[in-house]
């Protein structure tokens, strides 16, 4: 649930990055604060292990300027990827309005991908939002990785597997070089902002 | 409350009581959270300045895990949680069950006469939210 103040004209926007461990969330937030530093004016909060995998959630808020004299404030959520940390993906999903799905084209990670989906959907319903619902963006990292001779599923497979059907925009990627990691962010934020207009229409 | 929309006129109110209880007792900063880590309001003394936003998603995170370690020892709910540092010290509400009353407050002020006041704003907030839902 956005939550809106019709004093200060505010609007805030949770999105959350989930996937499986390893795949990549936290890199897509890493780059996005590199490259949009003028536009977040807080620092990244992550929490984290000390073997540097994330324990709770990483966050951070990001000004999108403004729409109708709104400041669209998005707070930007991961979650952790561990398979046991599933309580804390709960957690961090409560109110979310956006979801991006950072799948991992290794072809050794099919199934982990699959899994997890799945669990989204599952964590989605404890809040009674649905899975077909909710504004979406699947993105297929690591892209990158066949140029150094690691097996990447094809496109196709993927899309087969976790988008045949939700049918939601879906992009090839690799967060650690940046390539699309901000098409995905716009992608997902205009969903999500058309969405809650028309909530709210 | 539908979807999360506050009206100005319920912020104005919310945002007299958290002054008239809190701030002027001296505490440096009031925020009002829902349990997704959205900001409701933010007050604080004009003096200091905290990354407000970060502070609602950790705290709304931090109220969250206590909750669920709550339940776990079979307690419905922890009720007071406050954290004591050396200068500053942090006090966590829970208004409803979507809502969470955070003040920020230094050393001169005693844990047991923000709790009083904490309760009394509480109880009028309350109010404001009541009035408008019926």
């Amino acid at each position: 649930m956005s939550f809106i103040n019709l004093k200060d004209k505010v609007v805030q926007v949770k999105i959350v990055y989930y996937g499986p461990g390893r795949c990549g969330k936290t890199t897509n937030l890493e780059y996005v604060n590199r490259k949009f530093r003028d536009q977040i004016q807080s620092e990244m909060v992550s929490l984290k292990t000390h073997g540097d995998r994330t324990l709770f959630f990483d966050f951070l808020p990001f000004d999108m300027g403004q729409i109708k004299g709104y400041d669209i404030k998005i707070q930007l959520y991961t979650v952790p990827g561990q398979v046991k940390y599933n309580a804390t993906r709960k957690l961090v999903l409560k109110g979310v309005d956006g979801v991006v799905f950072v799948a991992d084209a290794m072809e050794k990670q099919r199934e982990k991908n699959i899994r997890s989906l799945n669990q989204l959907h599952e964590n989605l319903q404890a809040y009674k939002e649905s899975i077909f619902k909710i504004p979406m963006v699947i993105q297929y990292n690591k892209v990158d990785l066949k140029d150094h001779g690691v097996p990447v599923l094809p496109t196709a497979v993927l899309r087969k597997d976790l988008n045949s059907r939700l049918k939601v925009p879906d992009l090839e990627a690799s967060a650690i070089t940046g390539y699309n990691v901000a098409a995905t962010l716009k992608k997902i934020i205009s969903s999500t902002v058309v969405s809650i207009q028309k909530k709210l229409l | 409350m539908n979807y999360g929309i506050v009206s100005q006129e319920q912020l104005e109110q919310i945002d007299t009581i958290l002054a008239d209880k809190l701030i002027k007792l001296g505490v440096d900063c009031v925020i009002i959270i829902d349990m997704a880590g959205n900001i409701i309001t933010a007050k604080d003394n004009g003096e200091s300045k905290y990354d407000v936003y970060s502070f609602a998603a950790l705290a709304a995170g931090n109220f969250a895990t206590v909750d669920a370690m709550a339940k776990l020892v079979g307690e419905a709910e922890f009720s007071l949680l406050f954290h004591k540092g050396q200068d500053s010290n942090i006090h966590f509400s829970k208004i409803d069950d979507e809502l969470l009353l955070i003040s920020m407050f230094g050393k001169d002020i005693s844990l047991g006469f923000l709790r009083l006041n904490v309760v009394e704003a509480i109880d009028e907030i309350k109010t404001v939210w009541d009035t408008s839902s019926s």
